[in-house]
């Protein structure tokens, strides 16, 4: 696939009103393409998470617009914008949000369901997505009854169970120790990302930055820089 | 769409305590509702016995009289006029009071006497033992075998008692469809024989059992009636009366109202409060929900379906519950009151909607204010 998978023009988003009235994102500005791995990374408060849930039609820029695959998507009415993020776009969140009452399998035919198709069709893509995150024998577990990495690889692969072009990946070593951040990482890489598929995490760990194919620097709220990635370790 | 009602199927009876809560607060105020509903039908239904089993299309009273068992008697000439109403078939006596009867054991017994007009036997009861045309015998009774008959000490055919300084003799054991309010036995004999063995005012009728000629003659029959100083009801009139009396005037329809509403408090109380916590506790996977890309009326359809299927499955349980109660009581009490109608379980349906209706609002506005961002934000 060719062009920018993702285009941010101008976003800008205050909150709050009169004296506490703070300016989030300050005219940002960035493009990402499909293969490529992109970090957005800053200080606490820096704005990135905002910048985030702007770009994946999430929250609403005040002024600014965000096309994803030449898609303006902020004129798209509520609705629509649901079903773009259903079709378009994989999040993988900080916590996981993963449901403890549903099995590892469920929670990953989620999005498979919320799409219309078959409960047996989504259970099967399901299990072949966890085989594909290496825990097809994990399927018939309640998430609490795996590790924080397995429940990170089981959100990634509730993430690319619909196969979106865009992936989002919300801090994703936070919740986790050095060696199992690095290797989800890592996978996600090696395994996830494809030329077909573009992929945004947000994170301050510096330890994982070797992954990426650019780094957009965010400090408050502006956007101070884009730096190359590292040496992609595979 | 049916995938989504799976997964809010599985989310709730995965969490097993807080199923087990929502459906024991909703089992539990069903089951209060029920009975007591159930037990004020059962007691209206008694209060119109005499009503029900004597089975008359119209019946001729005092305007004062508000139960069947509060009678007025009636002169005469009453019955004159009212035989002479166009549109009147036919019209008899019929005599309904108390009086105590001695038994072969010396015990003294309150006991209901029903007296059938001699010419007619209007309202004779269904026989289970002996002939109808006994009660002309000498000093004839017949004998209700209901939950109170073994007051009598279960008396046979050919057992005597003293009434009133008189011979009385059972000639015959009858069933009636429904037995009476006060749990007393119930004897039947002719309108003479009750004037010879029981004092009397000076007027004596305490109804007039009328049979129209057609159902359009009634309203005739009510306003000839009604001009003679007196009152005409057909029998579900006369019934509606009686449930009026003691559902207005006694204390029993404001008491069971009132435990009706402390059930229906606490079904919503617990179901309610048990259910906010289920939606709070899973908030945030509702929200990931939502940024995935579950739209807000999907959300809204998991928490009706959720709530609903609760509701649908305590008001089964409680149903199940109440009929069981019913049934093991009435092993131990024959006479227990209560009977489930149509009414009560409509009643009862109703408000376990209201309750699945309220618990799901609350759980509604919650997931529908929950943004996206804030799983971001975290």
């Amino acid at each position: 696939m060719t062009g920018a998978a993702i285009e941010a023009i101008g976003l800008n988003k205050w909150f709050g009103e009169g004296e506490v009235r703070t300016h989030a994102v300050k005219d940002v500005n960035f493009s990402a393409d499909f293969g490529e791995m992109l970090y957005v990374v800053g200080p606490s408060g820096s704005g990135k998470t905002t910048m985030l849930s702007m770009i994946s039609g999430i929250l609403r820029p005040d002024t600014g617009s965000v096309r994803i695959e030449g898609t303006d998507i902020w004129s798209l009415s509520n609705d629509q914008i649901a079903d773009f993020r259903l079709h378009k776009i994989g999040f993988v969140f900080q916590d996981y949000h993963l449901f403890p009452r549903l099995t590892t399998v469920e929670n990953v035919s989620i999005p498979l369901i919320l799409q219309k198709h078959d409960w047996d069709e989504a259970q099967r893509a399901g299990l072949e997505n966890l085989e594909v995150v290496g825990l097809g024998d994990r399927a018939h577990l309640p998430p609490v009854k795996l590790s924080g990495g397995e429940q990170q690889r089981v959100a990634i692969a509730r993430a690319i169970v619909s196969r979106p072009d865009i992936l989002i990946l919300d801090e994703p070593t936070a919740s986790l120790d050095g060696d199992t951040g690095r290797n989800i990482v890592k996978f996600v890489r090696n395994n996830i990302l494809n030329d077909r598929r573009c992929i945004v995490i947000v994170t301050h760990d510096s330890r994982i930055f070797e992954f990426a194919d650019r780094i957009l620097m965010m400090e408050d709220g502006k956007m101070t820089g884009i730096a190359e990635g590292g040496t992609h370790e595979e | 769409m049916f995938g989504i009602l799976k997964i809010a199927y599985k989310l709730l009876v995965n969490d097993r305590a807080k199923f087990a809560a929502l459906l024991m607060g909703i089992t539990f105020a069903v089951f209060l509702m029920i009975e007591m509903t159930s037990l004020f039908s059962g007691i209206l239904s008694r209060a119109s016995a005499t009503v029900i089993n004597i089975g008359a299309s119209v019946w001729v009273m005092d305007p004062a009289v508000q139960t069947v068992a509060n009678t007025i008697p009636l002169p005469d000439y009453i019955l004159d006029e009212v035989r002479s109403i166009p549109g009147v078939k036919y019209a008899v006596p019929f005599y309904s009071g108390t009086s105590l009867v001695k038994l072969k054991s010396g015990v003294y017994q309150a006991v209901n006497i029903i007296g059938l007009d001699d010419a007619s036997l209007y309202g004779r009861p269904e026989l289970l033992e002996g002939a109808i045309e006994d009660i002309y015998a000498e000093n004839a009774f017949i004998a209700v075998k209901d939950s109170e008959f073994y007051k009598l000490e279960n008396p046979k055919v050919g057992a005597e008692f003293e009434i009133n300084d008189h011979r009385g003799s059972i000639v015959g054991l009858a069933h009636v469809v429904s037995s009476g309010l006060f749990g007393v036995p119930t004897l039947y004999t002719t309108y003479n024989r009750v004037l010879q063995y029981i004092p009397t005012s000076r007027f004596t009728i305490s109804y007039i059992l009328v049979e129209p000629k057609s159902a359009q003659d009634v309203p005739l029959i009510r306003q000839r009636v009604a001009k003679a100083g007196y009152l005409a009801l057909t029998k579900d009139q006369f019934m509606d009366k009686i449930s009026d009396f003691y559902t207005f005037h006694t204390g029993i329809g404001t008491n069971m109202m009132l435990m009706t509403v402390i059930s229906f408090i606490v079904g919503l109380s617990i179901s309610g409060q048990t259910f906010y916590t289920f939606i709070l506790e899973n908030i945030d996977k509702f929200g990931a929900l939502k940024a995935i890309g579950a739209k807000s009326r999907e959300m809204v359809l998991m928490i009706l379906f959720q709530a609903s299927f609760v509701a649908l499955t305590g008001y089964g349980l409680g149903i199940g519950l109440c009929s069981l109660t019913i049934w093991l009581a009435r092993l131990y009490i024959p006479d227990y009151a209560a009977i489930i109608v149509y009414g009560n379980l409509g009643l009862a349906l109703i408000m376990v909607v209201i309750i699945a209706g309220l618990s799901s609002y609350v759980g509604v506005r919650k997931v529908l204010t929950i943004e996206p961002f804030d799983i971001f934000r975290g």
